[in-house]
Formats: structure tokens, sequence, C-alpha cells
């Protein structure tokens, strides 16, 4: 039985993932990135590893993606987070034909085949405006821990327009709006709706698809899923491993690599 | 014989580039010399840049836009620009004006000489910039400006041509602008206009128009004989500084002898071609060489490029003026060029799809920049169009020409191996079938 390995490190957070070849998940791990990116990727594998109580000897190809993919040191290739959160999606979703990936840093709107294959993308330019730094931010001005920001966002019952999603301003207009006497739970909505509304612009952009899979650490947020929901006026796919796909689609792609390196016949045929 | 062969080789492979390197530079000294001697030029733009009018009275022509790209790639154009801004000038606007300001207001200081002061300005209405930026050089150096416009396609493919009414009025109303051009000129310079030279302008321009346009056919050959991304961009200064000149044509006749040895011997750009790519927008120059290695370093080579369309002036469409009947034809030729220059900036879906065969793309790659509204509005329209009707990979990213503090390169970096992720698996699907 070959193993193969997924590390994800992005600019918020890293996460490692490993699988069979039966494409099932052995083990995982998540922690924060922080300034030591080379560390953060080995630290991540090795939990990962010992998560699912495997020798790294029997781990036969390893792809970091992410930002920090060329720090995965002991990887043996990269891929970009664009082409594995696609191809995570639709192997966890497979009618998946677009995909949303919210993380620390970025959004992006990814429109993928059968095969979770890219056809086309569209990520949001140069500023974090929009996306987990943003709600991060927010977190802090209102005091609330991250987990229980989507959980309050519900509570809302008349949400505020937020104008802004840009992360520096975001403190200060979360704390206009609480000087003005307004509840926690309405601004926060009005932030998860803001943000929520510029990812359904870069969606829009590449076309929304039936069906819509959710993926990277935003979609954690109950309350952003369900400002996705109501902007898309559809359901969209969420599941427990949503903050993974990444990893996911990168040891997917191993695992390719390595079967494919069994097969040299089939491998020929390709060419 | 190999040995010959190789010697042949040496001589011909990359003389364009070596030329067209010492075409420049021998340019510059002669703008340092006339601005050293007190003695001013005549600045203009590359699209509709009359050189043949200019040329016919000596004038000595500067393209304040080349300069303001050469800054950046000499990677002096983040003090130039900041220099502007301290001055006034808004960080919105295009870094190509900016960089030219401070390099005024260093009183033509420029990292390849010495930019004499204008004489004259002649710009076209290709580009709002052109006129706010030649207003500018009104009120520094108190300098004549003469726009010459030229009317535009009036809807996207609806363009006349001669005997259409429209075209011969356009045509007039050009050869009326050219007459007043000719008179200014001569008083500025103090010279008849002198009609046999005006031909010899001409002459030379149809050569290096020709050649121009074959130059961009023989891209279409596998592999491609040239970069027209960072190659493409020394081609376009020599097209812009040399044209009407002989040594422009010259060089033209020769880089084309160069190309088709080329493509006889398959001698390609890149050692390992596997995608082919089409560039529409314009480079990001503060980053040039990582910019395109991003594209090399997966084996992608540009073939070709709106850029080499627009900022040639519309050099592409490879006009022949009529010598017997010079100032109407070239007032005809200026109106279908400059005309679509202005089309290749916005109606580009059109170029692009008629590529997509003839040039065997895998690839378009859209690179709108924060500076210039005038050629990035509207490519995302572009682009969605040519995905809808053509099946094509496509890259859409964007940066700037001149700024640096707009440019990123990890977040360029991943789009582009995003892009290049979904090519491969692209080709790899379609080698199965
Ligand atoms: N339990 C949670 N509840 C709500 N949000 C969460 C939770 N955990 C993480 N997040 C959000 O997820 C973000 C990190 O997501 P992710 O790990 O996908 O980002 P990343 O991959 O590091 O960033 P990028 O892809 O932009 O480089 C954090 O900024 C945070 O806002
Ligand atoms: S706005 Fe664009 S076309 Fe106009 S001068 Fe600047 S770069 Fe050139
Ligand atoms: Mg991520």
């Amino acid at each position: 039985m070959a193993y193969t390995a997924g590390v994800d490190v992005g600019s918020t957070q890293t996460k490692a993932v490993l699988i069979n070849e039966k494409k099932e998940i052995i083990g995982k791990s998540l922690i924060d990135t922080g300034a030591n990116v080379i560390a953060a990727a080995e630290r991540a594998y090795e939990i990962a590893l010992e998560n699912a109580d495997i020798d790294p000897r029997f781990v036969e190809y390893v792809i970091g993606t992410g930002y920090g993919r060329y720090k995965v040191t002991f990887g043996n290739r990269q891929v970009t987070e664009i082409s594995c959160h696609g191809r995570g999606a639709v192997h966890m979703f497979p009618n998946t034909r677009t995909v949303i990936d919210m993380g620390g840093q970025d959004s992006k709107a990814i429109k993928v085949n059968e095969k979770g294959e890219i056809l086309d993308f569209c990520m949001n330019d140069k500023c974090a405006a929009g996306t987990g730094r943003f709600l991060g931010a927010a977190a802090v001005a209102l005091d609330i821990p991250l987990d229980e920001l989507g959980p309050t966002a519900l509570l809302a019952t008349k949400p505020i327009r937020i104008s802004t999603t840009c992360t520096v301003f975001a403190e200060s207009e979360v704390l206009a709006w609480l000087g003005k006497g307004k509840k926690v739970e309405d601004i926060l909505r009005g932030v998860h709706q803001s943000i929520a509304s510029r990812s359904i612009g870069l969606l829009r952009r590449v076309g929304v698809f039936d069906e819509v899979t959710f993926t990277g650490g935003v979609a954690k947020n109950i309350g952003m899923v369900k400002s996705l929901e109501e902007g898309l006026d559809r359901k969209v796919n969420v599941g427990e491993n949503s903050h993974f796909m990444g990893a996911i689609g990168a040891a997917l792609f191993a695992l390719d690599h390595v079967l494919a390196s069994r097969q040299p016949v089939a491998a020929e045929e390709r060419r | 014989m190999k040995e010959k062969n190789n010697a042949i080789n040496q001589e011909i492979v990359g003389r364009g580039n070596r030329d067209g390197a010492n075409l420049f530079r021998q340019w510059f000294q002669e703008l340092t010399a006339t601005a050293e001697e007190g003695k001013g030029a005549a600045y203009v733009f590359v699209m509709g840049s009359i050189n043949e009018i200019l040329k016919t009275f000596d004038f000595p022509v500067v393209f304040p836009e080349i300069n303001s790209l050469q800054t950046a790639v000499r990677r002096v154009a983040g003090e130039l620009l900041s220099e502007a801004e301290d001055y006034g000038y808004s960080p919105d606007i295009c870094g190509y004006v900016k960089a030219d300001v401070a390099v005024q207001l260093n009183r033509g200081k420029h990292p390849m000489g010495r930019i004499p002061k204008p004489k004259i300005a002649v710009l076209t209405n290709a580009c709002n910039t052109y006129l706010k930026w030649a207003e500018i050089w009104e009120r520094i150096h108190d300098c004549p400006v003469f726009t010459i416009d030229i009317p535009g396609t009036r809807a996207d493919g609806t363009q006349t041509w001669q005997g259409h009414i429209d075209f011969e009025n356009d045509k007039k109303y050009i050869v009326a602008q050219l007459k007043e051009l000719i008179t200014v000129c001569e008083k500025i310079s103090g010279q008849k206009f002198d009609i046999d030279k005006f031909r010899e302008t001409l002459t030379h321009a149809n050569t290096m128009s020709a050649n121009w346009k074959r130059l961009l056919e023989l891209n279409t050959c596998k592999p491609a004989v040239y970069n027209a991304l960072t190659d493409g961009t020394i081609f376009l200064g020599v097209a812009n500084g040399f044209r009407g000149a002989e040594a422009g044509a010259r060089y033209f006749q020769e880089l084309v002898q160069e190309m088709e040895y080329k493509v006889a011997n398959g001698i390609g750009t890149v050692t390992d071609e596997q995608f082919r790519l089409f560039f529409v927008g314009v480079p990001c120059y503060p980053i040039f060489r990582r910019f395109n290695e991003f594209f090399t370093d997966w084996n992608g080579v540009f073939v070709s490029s709106t850029y080499l369309w627009f900022a040639s002036g519309g050099t592409n469409v490879g006009f022949q003026y009529d010598v017997h009947d010079p100032l109407e034809s070239l007032a005809e030729g200026l109106l279908i060029s400059v005309r679509d220059a202005m089309d290749s900036m916005f109606h580009q879906h059109r170029i692009v799809m008629q590529s997509v065969e003839p040039f065997h793309l895998d690839g378009v790659v859209y690179h709108p920049i924060k500076s210039c509204r005038t050629v990035s509005t509207g490519l995302a329209d572009g682009r969605r169009h040519v995905i809808e009707n053509v099946d094509i990979s496509t890259l859409f990213f964007e940066s700037d020409l001149m700024d640096k503090r707009v440019v990123s390169e990890a977040q360029m970096k991943n789009r582009v191996d995003a892009f290049f992720e979904g090519m491969t698996s692209k080709k790899q699907t379609a080698g199965r079938v």
C-alpha cells in the first residue's frame, strides 16, 4: 500500500494531508504558518504522519502547494493551490463545477471540469480585501473568537451595510458602527455579506455553474456559508474537510504520479 | 561544411538584437548631442508619430513613451515616479507620463543620455493621455503642440475603405491637418518643405512596413523564431525611432533575413517549445526579465502580441505609400494604420481570434496594467468573448508597466503557474483520447 501527501502552506495556515491508494484520508494536520515557513511545512507534515501513525518512508510522493509551496523542501513537486483546490473539491463533491476558496489572504473562484481540471480562475488582486484576514480584523475589533464570528452573525435581525472590505479600514468601520449603538451581530452580518458579495463578484467572472463548492479556512464559518448561499441563491457544498481541500488535491496529484509511474505502458500511451 | 554553418549561424542569428541595441545607443547619442548643443527635438508618440514629415525636416525625434519604459527596464522608474508624485501628480495617472515629467524636471537627465527639450510636440488622438501629456510640455517648455485628429472606427468591425464617402471625408480631413503641420514645421525649422526628401522618407517607411508585416507573419512557424515580448520590444524601439530613415529600412530587411534563416533551419527561441502564447496588453517593464521567465520557465513562448500591432502605430497593416501622390497617400496610410492601432487596443478580441489557428496558439495572456486605461479597459470583456467562441486557455492578470509598487511577483507567478498547469492537463487529456 502506497501513501502520498499534500502539504498546503498557506499565507495564514499550513495544512497537511496523507492519503492511501484508495484515496482515503489517513492523517491530517493544521497549524499556523507563522514566520518560519519551512519549519511550518515540516511540522505540519510530522503531525500528519503521527496522526496517521505511519513511517515517512512509506510515503512515496509529496506535493507542496499554497504560497509557501517552494518552501516544502522535502516535497517532490509543487502545484499551485488553484489546481489543488479544484482537484480536491471535485474529488469530495464530484458534481462540483465552480469552486470558491477563501483563505487568509486570497479569495479564488475556480471553474473546473468533471475531472477537476482548471478551465478558468479569477482571484482578488493584491490586497486582502474580502478575505479571511478581513474577518480576523473584525473579530479583533469586536473582541470575538474566530469560530464564534459566524454563529454570532446569524443572530442578526437588521444587518448593517458595510461599505468597505479593506482590511486596513475594517477595524475603524466596525468601531464606528459600534459607536453609533449598532448591535454586534448586525455589524458582523454586514461584514459577512460584504465579503460574500466580493467573492460572488469573482465567481460571476468565471461563471457560476452547479455545483458550487466552498473551500479554505473561511468555509468553516457558518455565517459566510449562509451569506454566500443567500447571495448566490443556491446551496453550496461544504464538508468537514473543506479547509484541507488544497492539501487533499495535492495528495491526489501525488497519487496520480505514483500510480502513473507504476504503469509505464499506460504512461507511454498518454504521450 | 559544419564549420561554415556555424559561422553563418553566429553571424546572422541574434543580429537583429545586436544591431537593434546599437541603433538605440546611436539614437540616444544623437539626442544627447542635440541636448548639449542646446537644440530642440520633435516630441512624438508611438501611435501615429508622423515621422515621415518630421524626418523630412531633419528633426531629431524623441519618443517619451520609449524613454519612460527605458527608465523602468533600467530600474530607475521608482525614483522618477516618486519625484513626479512629490511634485503633485496623482499615483493614479499613467506612469509613462510621470517618469517623463521627472525627466523634464531634471532637465533631460536620462539613464541613456540627455533628452533635448521639445521644439514641437506632435500627437494623435490614439490615446487621450497624449493630449494631457503634451499640455504639460507646453506649460514647462512653452513649445507648440500639434494634434492630428485621426478618425477611428465608428463601431467594432465597421471600417470603411477607399471609395467610401466616410473614408474619403476622413482622408480629406487628415490631408488638411498635414498641410497645416507642414506649415508649422517650416516655420519652426526655417526650412522649406522638400518634397523629394519627403518621397525618400516615405520609401524607407514603405520598406519598413512591408518587412514588419512579414516579420509578424514569420512567427506563425514552429518553433517560433523570436519572442514577441522581449525581442519584440527591441523591434518596436527601432520601428518607432527609425521610421522613415534608411537605417530603419535596412534594419528590418536584415531582420527578416535573419528570421527567414531561422525558419529555414528550425532555430527557435526557446530550446523546447511547449506552449505558444499570444500576449494582449502592455508588458511589465519593472521586472521585465522575470516577467518573461514566468513563461519561458514552462517552455512557453510569446509568438505574437497586440502590442506589436498598436505600439508600432499600425505598421502591421504593411501600408505602402504611393510616392507619386505623397501627401494624400500619407493621409490614407495614417488613417488606415492609426485606426488599426486603435482597433487593436479596443477590439483586441478580433486579432486574438484570427490568430489562434495560424499561430497554433495554446493560450492567450491578458495583462491589463494600472497605468493605462486606454489599453486595459475592455480586456476582461474581450477575454470573455474569446473564451465563448474559441477553445483556448487564457490567463488574466494585472500589474503595471512602470510602477513596481503594484507589481506582486509571488501572486503573479501563482497565476501563471496555475495557467500552465491547466494547459498541461489539457494537453495530456487531448493526448489520451
Ligand atoms: N474555525 C474557524 N472559524 C472561522 N474561520 C476560520 C476558522 N479557522 C480558520 N478560519 C479562517 O480561515 C483563514 C485561513 O484559511 P486558510 O488556511 O484556507 O488560508 P491560507 O491557505 O493560509 O491562506 P491563502 O490561501 O490566502 O494563502 C483564517 O484567516 C480565518 O479567517
Ligand atoms: S495611458 Fe496607455 S496608451 Fe496612453 S500614454 Fe499611457 S501607456 Fe500609453
Ligand atoms: Mg490557501
